[in-house]
């Protein structure tokens, strides 16, 4: 595959609702890093306008708060629905809540005539259940090692390689391994920079100022 | 999930699967004939906005109050910012704020009821209630009906354009503050909305067709669909007119008399109370004058028509005036009846705007208003779902402590019960329990547009579950919908 040339980035969830905005804490740590040639966006859930704005990408990346699955994040390849799974896709509600990232995919398709390929990153979350604007102690280094993941992916240009392989810690749990704060581990102090959006942004930004 | 009642009834739980706070759960509770004794619907209302208002800076509010809701936020902006300009004495607003905030609350109007009709109401319409929930979906319409799909996605960008250029931007909008607003309209701006008005003007148009051609062509199948006489509520104007930002507060009886009218909504504690029940976190909004049983009332589009004498609008009024001959000027109880109504409101938001963006007040200067300091207030406004109430105190130093929101999905918290009752016994009586069957429920309750304005949407949540059991308590049938 040719290097793709148009990247968005989609981070969704309730900066207001504690471990919930981590989708818009990664975007804003990514902002902070003024990455070349990569769209941003965040808001508090998709919406079916967003369906445009991916058809005129290659590349979409949908970032979002995981309430399960691996530490620190999890990574996967989203397929498009075919339109007799559609259904599965974009099930109907009883609220205007819900637009799932393949549903947008999909709608892009259908609607706008766009193909892009397009990726799910879940970083893992542990408080949802109050009212607050920060994160909590585990889902900020979680949100750290996704940022150093995303920043390396979109250095490369490359999303087709797989994430670090997954290990069962000790006590059962899958992990990343080589990922800060996985499983297990402790955070350092300086791991908690990512408390806030803005403490995401820094800590990010000084990953990526020790990787050069 | 299965209870054997001491009255010998079964119980058929639709259910999340995960965390309660949010998200939705329908009961039904089946005796031993399969016919549907009793509904619970539990739209379970997340607690906490209160601790977390306490203590901050009553200015902060109108900002602050949108960490509730990605759907609504300007709804809160605008009701919390009315409570706050009391507390700074500047409730009279400048021309030009109060036409800002107007444009920016018909701007929200226009993209969530253009949401709705895309999202959740036109599968339904265009592909009826019983088709494969394969194409049953937003993605079947933009298959289908590509035009249409295009068509309602570009109705709710123009609306969150307005709103972007009234409130500062898109999403947690600062337009509003103590007194007026930090931002006018430049000409610049008012160009940019103009550009494709008269194009949004069209469609809503057609969109009005659409809903009022197909509640009546099925009118035979829609109006005993999880229909029901109740009282109403909503704003009003002085002069009776529907008035979505500002009014005085009117409640009818089903048959159109009025139980109180054009009263302050200031007092409203005097004419509304909330009854609290088991089996809900959320509370039941009653009309005090009356009893918990007989004193719920619905809100939202079908109680804004039912409750306003006329649409100060020339083609909503229009519209109105046929929605009005269906039920010879009385009250339409037909909860169906609320598609066609909101998409009469979607008119008549881009007919206000239209009216607006002729006026130059949207570009003066006197943009803000102070008087004499209060330390309790209210601010009610008609959200696209309904009625929206904020209340607040403060204290000497400026900090709140005391919040009460009542939003309008809780108003319609009985009045959703008793369709979800309705349908149920309609369609799950003596048969075979199957997803189009389940999917009548969720379309009865779709109607009401609710908000499950604080839930939160991780990877790993589902909105909805459903589950079924037999009579010995056997999963019967599951299904998980709006999986991410």
């Amino acid at each position: 595959m040719t290097s793709p040339e148009r990247i968005l980035v989609l981070g969704f969830g309730n900066p207001g609702r504690l471990d919930d905005g981590l989708g818009p804490a990664c975007v804003a740590a990514l902002e902070a890093l003024a990455l070349p040639d990569v769209s941003l966006s965040s808001d508090y859930q998709l919406n079916v306008e967003d369906a445009e704005r991916a058809a005129a990408h290659d590349v979409v990346i949908f970032v979002d708060a995981a309430v399960d699955g691996p530490e620190p994040f999890s990574w996967r390849p989203l397929e498009s629905p075919a339109p007799e799974a559609s259904g599965e896709a974009a099930p109907l509600s009883f609220s205007t809540h819900h637009v799932s990232p393949a549903a947008v995919v999909g709608l892009a398709r259908d609607m706008f005539g766009g193909r892009p390929t397009a990726y799910v990153l879940g970083i893992r979350g542990y408080a949802f259940n109050e009212f607050g604007e920060r994160l909590s102690p585990g889902a900020a280094a979680n949100l750290g090692a996704a940022v150093d993941f995303m920043v390396d992916r979109l250095h490369r240009r490359d999303f087709q390689r797989d994430a670090a392989p997954v290990v069962s810690a000790a006590d059962g749990r899958e992990s990343l391994s080589a990922c800060p704060g996985a499983a297990g581990a402790q955070p350092a102090p300086g791991d908690c920079l990512g408390a806030s959006p803005a403490g995401a942004a820094l800590r990010a930004a000084a990953l990526s100022g020790s990787q050069r | 999930m299965v209870a054997s009642t001491s009255d010998g009834l079964r119980r058929v739980v639709i259910e999340p699967v995960t965390r309660v706070e949010g998200h939705g759960k329908v009961t039904l509770l089946l005796d031993e004939q399969d016919r549907v004794k009793q509904a619970r619907l539990h739209i379970v209302e997340f607690r906490g906005f209160e601790r977390f208002i306490q203590g901050r800076p009553f200015w902060e509010v109108p900002v602050l109050v949108q960490r509730l809701c990605g759907i609504c936020p300007v709804s809160h902006h605008l009701a919390a910012a009315k409570a706050v300009d009391r507390l700074v004495g500047g409730e009279k607003l400048t021309p030009t704020a109060e036409k800002i905030r107007r444009l920016m609350h018909y701007g929200q109007f226009f993209q969530s009821h253009a949401l709705h009709f895309f999202h959740l109401c036109s599968p339904d319409l265009l592909f009826g209630f019983d088709a494969d929930p394969a194409i049953r979906n937003v993605i079947g319409v933009a298959m289908k009906h590509r035009d249409l799909a295009v068509q309602g996605v570009m109705m709710r960008k123009y609306g969150q354009e307005v709103i972007r250029l009234t409130a500062g931007k898109k999403i947690h909008g600062t337009g509003a503050i103590p007194g007026g607003v930090n931002k006018n309209l430049s000409i610049a701006e008012r160009d940019f909305l103009l550009k494709d008005l008269e194009q949004n003007v069209r469609w809503a148009v057609s969109a009005v067709k659409l809903a009022k051609d197909y509640t009546l062509q099925n009118l035979e199948k829609l109006a005993p669909f999880g229909s029901f006489d109740s009282n109403h509520l909503s704003l009003v104007r002085q002069d009776g007119a529907l008035d979505l930002y500002h009014g005085g507060l009117r409640a009818i009886d089903a048959s159109g008399q009025k139980i109180f009218d054009h009263v302050d909504y200031q007092k409203y504690t005097d004419y509304i109370a909330e009854h609290v029940r088991p089996w809900s976190y959320m509370k039941f909004p009653f009309i005090r004058s009356l009893t918990p049983e007989t004193g719920w009332y619905r809100v939202g589009p079908l109680a804004r028509l039912n409750c306003a004498e006329f649409i100060d609008t020339p083609l909503a009024e229009a519209e109105r005036k046929e929605f009005a001959a269906l039920t010879k000027g009385k009250p339409n109880n037909v909860s169906m009846a609320y598609h066609w109504a909101r998409m009469i409101e979607l008119l008549h938001a881009i007919e206000k705007i239209q009216a607006l963006l002729g006026d130059k007040d949207l570009q003066g200067t006197d943009l803000v208003v102070k008087g004499q300091r209060r330390s309790e207030t209210v601010g009610v406004i008609e959200a696209p779902r309904g009625t929206l109430i904020h209340h607040y105190r403060i204290n000497d130093n400026d900090q709140i402590v005391m919040a009460n929101l009542i939003v309008s999905t809780t108003h319609n918290n009985e009045p959703m019960n008793r369709a979800v009752q309705r349908v149920a016994e309609q369609y799950i009586d003596g048969k075979k329990i199957t997803e189009a069957l389940l999917n009548h429920v969720e379309v009865a309750i779709r109607a009401y547009d609710p908000c499950l304005s604080c839930a939160t949407h991780a990877l790993g949540q589902m909105p909805l579950v459903v589950e079924l059991l037999d009579a010995s308590g056997q999963l019967v049938d599951r299904r998980a919908r709006g999986v991410s």
